[in-house]
């Protein structure tokens, strides 16, 4: 079991190195969620299922997503790359292989049983639920309204000029396209 | 079933915590910046777990879901703010963004 615990800490880590030193947006974001994968196995480990399905369902579901959206909006790529260099079309196999080694231990630690819905130490949803709406509730309204400042927010971020500006900007730059390495 | 040694996940916490600060520090592009944040309130989850999980209580899994939707809201915010950067100034580069510098 700690062996399990060392291979899907090694895959988190390195998937998160990788990820700071990517220079692909897109590929770093492939890496980011196998980091989170990685980090999903590990509670499940632990015995946090529920948080598990959460960081399986919101991390790498939903914020991925919206990380992907903007990065397609942002980034300007008139000829795919893919196309320009046929190796980047390769560039799938290291997030495939490091998700293969947190597959593989998915299905030995389902097949084993996986130890925190047995242990001692495990916490059942239920138990969490029942936490979260008894003692925690004044922290769920909290949260409810930081979601919702949120969303207000980005509303407003999000939205088109009305006017136009009286002094315009001076000529945006041309965006680098790389960063610079020593 | 032998469990994990609480030690281990908080070591592998701090790795990733400390690999997040590195990612906020080094690079210059907005949204890499954005992606480490990530990566460090991940960290914090996975600590708030494992704490939870040392002394078989849920509490730590609600601290996560906390920071899942901490982390929910501030990722819409600082997308929003990346997209509003990127149609104003037509760049993502940190470093280019020193207008308000005196």
């Amino acid at each position: 079991m700690t062996l399990t615990f060392i291979i899907t800490a090694a895959v988190a880590i390195i998937a998160t190195g990788l990820v700071i030193t990517g220079r692909n947006a897109v590929h770093a974001l492939l890496y980011l969620v196998v980091s989170l994968l990685a980090v999903a196995v590990i509670f499940l480990i632990l015995g946090a299922p529920f948080a598990a399905a959460l960081e399986v369902i919101i991390y790498a579901g939903a914020i991925m997503v919206l990380f992907l959206f903007v990065v397609m909006m942002t980034e300007s790529a008139p000829i795919p790359r893919a196309e320009r260099r046929p190796a980047d079309a390769w560039v799938w196999i290291g997030p495939g292989l490091l998700t293969l080694i947190l597959l593989v231990e998915l299905v030995v630690l389902l097949v084993l049983g996986v130890p925190g819905t047995a242990g001692s130490r495990a916490v059942a949803p239920e138990a969490v639920g029942v936490r979260l709406l008894g003692p925690y509730l004044l922290a769920v309204e909290l949260a409810s309204m930081l979601l919702l400042a949120g969303v207000v927010g980005a509303w407003h971020l999000g939205r088109p000029a009305e006017r136009a500006d009286p002094r315009p900007h001076p000529p945006a730059p041309a965006p680098r396209q790389e960063e610079a390495r020593p | 079933m032998t469990s994990i040694p609480t030690e281990y996940a908080l070591y592998t916490a701090a790795a990733l915590f400390a690999l997040g600060v590195t990612g906020v520090l080094v690079r210059r592009s907005l949204i890499f910046v954005l992606m480490s944040l990530e990566v460090m309130l991940n960290a914090t989850g996975l600590a708030f777990v494992a704490g939870g999980s040392r002394w078989g209580q849920a509490d730590g899994q609600i601290m996560f879901m906390l920071v899942l939707t901490l982390a929910a809201a501030e990722v819409a915010i600082g997308l929003a703010l990346l997209l509003a950067v990127h149609l104003r100034v037509g760049t993502l580069d940190g470093d280019r963004l020193s207008r308000l510098r005196g």
